[in-house]
């Protein structure tokens, strides 16, 4: 029998049966759908995370008190105010770290502020005038902050748009002062509204000299951060191991493994956060695979009943002169084409909804969140149903090529 | 010339392992253009001959010659083949694929042959014409009557112009009107068209249209004689 006869039979063979083979392929197209949703879902995030990151800049250097944890067991928040204004001061000069361009201490903490009867709970983010550069937080109304502020640990502040919003309303806010734990500060600028950017969201953020936040509201002496601008993209490494060796230097640590700091540049970042959506894509992905199995076992059970209906069918056409390779073709390219059919279903909804989330999460979380078609997955998709078909139809064809004709007409 | 020659032929069927005998050494032939009518009572043992004669069952002893080559020199891929191209299978229950047109039925048997494909629509024609169906070549199975539907396996069974035709009880689901017309066309076929026909019945009206009548009894044959006036199949009546 030539394929394309055995293709045309097998095709009838499913028309006559439409809703039954509908339902049986639901647990493919359910897997199918589930694995593309997941691989594209990851890439979305990643993608994400990568712009994300990028947005940082490739330059930008941060550098973070405390141990990195080596193990559960240990501490992670060890050391945690490991850097100091002394490590600010040796970093700086020129002969320890050449390769900088600039350096900037951060501190942050969660605080209410106060307008007349309105209260907010924001972040407060302490750091230098170089903020603007860095992280280009320019205000849209009013001014940044100057040296002098930071060196004189002035009571100004710059406040994001939502901040501005829940406590001013639509009045103008620039020359008010906002009380943060019973000390007024002068609202000197407004950020524009831009969201998450970088990992932060500006628009929740009021921003002051580290100096003052410092002193008047967290009461420490120690950094959260400290960013650091290497000159060149060429010379991020030379900068990341002068800054390793410039904080040893002042920490008296000989022995690497007992850095009270870490450092961290965007590529760092960009690794460990890629292992991480990689980890739980593959978890996700092997979740929606035991959905394809379970499909699969469908397949046979619906496929034997199939056999067993079809008996006489099958002693007719041993009758008429097929020969069990002949029967065992067309069960086997029934139950692909089942599967077949199943996953290209999948791989549409898959990608369906894959769009639909790509546009919700661009809409409520206001990221830049890129809808990506993963065609790897649809070519994985459509082969892993595809064999699903074969392995599960295997033993139902196999049994149908096995019938005896004198068997299979007697069969009432 | 013989088409079929059967040398002592005995089949038991074990289930259980109790022996049970069928056909108990059973001797004869049938030559090109014969049409013999195999007779007995249930459980006599005609169809399980039938199933040996038309290559769907081997016998447990016993020689068996089709078209002068031995049963046991061919593999079941090779019986496969011969049953295609050199016999035709009519069955009481008829046995057509359901949901698909009179066309594609009598097509079935081309589907698992070497004739080309380019051929297949003439020929299925023709054998439709031959059992006067041709109005109704595009029916499905489902919207024929009784008698149609056997017309329809008969044309299936002559599309390859096999060397000989066997039908297992052909008019015994049929009323006596479609049930004469099936055998006025299964004895045209002999009669005009030289088809070598085997045909079991357990009616000696109907096995009176045939030549020649063998009568089997508890697996054994009883009697092998021709039929002395051969009855019309026009005359037909239960």
């Amino acid at each position: 029998m030539t394929i394309k006869y055995s293709i045309k039979t097998a095709a009838n063979g499913l028309r006559t049966n439409k809703s039954r083979a509908a339902l049986t392929i639901l647990g493919i197209v359910i897997g199918i759908t589930s694995i593309i949703l997941v691989m594209s879902v990851g890439q979305g995030a990643t993608n994400l995370i990568l712009s994300q990151i990028q947005g940082l800049g490739s330059k930008t250097i941060a550098i973070l008190p405390g141990r990195s944890p080596s193990g559960p067991s240990d501490v992670a928040q060890l050391f945690s105010d490991s850097l100091k204004e002394k490590d600010l001061e040796l970093i700086k000069r020129k002969e320890n770290v050449p390769t900088l361009d600039k350096i900037m201490p951060v501190v942050f903490g969660s605080e209410t502020a106060s307008y007349g009867s309105e209260t907010y709970r924001l972040t407060i983010f302490g750091a230098t005038e170089l903020m603007s550069t860095i992280l280009n937080a320019v205000p849209q109304t009013g001014i940044f902050f100057i040296e002098d502020d930071v060196r004189g640990k002035s009571d100004v502040i710059v406040i994001g748009s939502t901040v501005k919003e829940k406590l001013f309303g639509t009045s103008d806010a620039i020359g008010e002062r906002i009380k943060i734990k019973g000390k007024n500060f002068r609202v000197i600028g407004i950020f524009p509204k831009k969201g998450q950017v970088s990992f932060f969201n500006f628009d929740e953020m009021a921003v002051m000299p580290y100096t003052t936040a410092q002193d008047f509201i967290l009461g420490i002496k120690y950094f959260n951060r400290l960013i650091a601008i290497a000159a060149s993209d060429a010379t991020v490494d030379r900068t990341v191991s002068d800054l390793t060796i410039t904080l040893r230097n002042s920490h008296n640590i000989t022995d690497p493994a007992k850095d009270d700091f870490s450092i961290q540049t965007p590529k760092d970042i960009a690794n460990t956060l890629g292992t991480i959506t990689s980890v739980l894509t593959i978890l996700l992905t092997s979740i929606a695979a035991i959905s394809l199995l379970v499909g699969g076992i469908g397949i046979m059970n619906i496929m034997l009943v199939s056999v067993t209906e079809r008996t006489r069918e099958i002693g007719l056409r041993k009758a008429v002169g097929a020969t069990g390779s002949d029967i065992m073709k067309q069960f086997l390219i029934e139950s692909v084409m089942l599967t077949g059919i199943g996953g290209i279903i999948g791989i549409i909804l898959g990608a369906v909804f894959s769009f639909l989330i790509s546009i919700a999460i661009s809409n409520y979380l206001e990221v830049n969140w890129l809808f990506t078609f993963p065609y790897s997955a649809a070519a994985l998709g459509i082969s892993v149903a595809a064999g699903i078909g074969l392995v599960f139809g295997i033993y139902p064809a196999r049994k149908a090529s096995l019938k005896s004709p004198i068997e299979a007409l007697r069969y009432e | 010339m013989a088409l079929i020659e059967v040398k002592d032929i005995k089949k038991s069927y074990t289930t259980d392992e109790v022996t049970t005998p069928v056909l108990c050494g059973l001797s004869f032939k049938i030559n090109t253009g014969e049409f013999v009518a195999i007779m007995g009572p249930s459980g006599s043992g005609k169809s399980t001959l039938l199933h040996i004669l038309g290559f769907l069952d081997r016998p447990s002893t016993g020689t068996y010659h089709f078209d002068d080559k031995s049963m046991d020199e061919h593999s079941d891929i090779e019986l496969a083949h011969v049953r295609n191209k050199k016999m035709g299978f009519v069955f009481q229950s008829f046995n057509l694929l359901p949901r698909t047109s009179v066309l594609d039925n009598v097509k079935l048997p081309l589907l698992y042959s070497s004739t080309k494909e380019a051929h297949w629509q003439e020929l299925a024609e023709k054998a439709i014409e031959s059992v006067r169906l041709t109005h109704r070549i595009h029916h499905e199975s489902s919207q024929l009557s009784g008698g149609e539907k056997q017309r329809v396996a008969i044309a299936r069974a002559l599309v390859l112009s096999p060397s000989v035709i066997f039908a297992d009880e052909p008019t015994g689901n049929l009323d006596s009107k479609s049930g004469g017309l099936i055998m006025e066309i299964i004895t045209r076929l002999n009669n005009e068209e030289g088809h070598t026909i085997v045909l079991i019945t357990h009616e000696t009206y109907t096995a009176e249209n045939a030549g020649r009548i063998i009568t089997l009894k508890d697996g054994l044959i009883e009697s092998d004689k021709p039929v002395a006036t051969r009855r019309s199949a026009s005359h037909f009546a239960k």
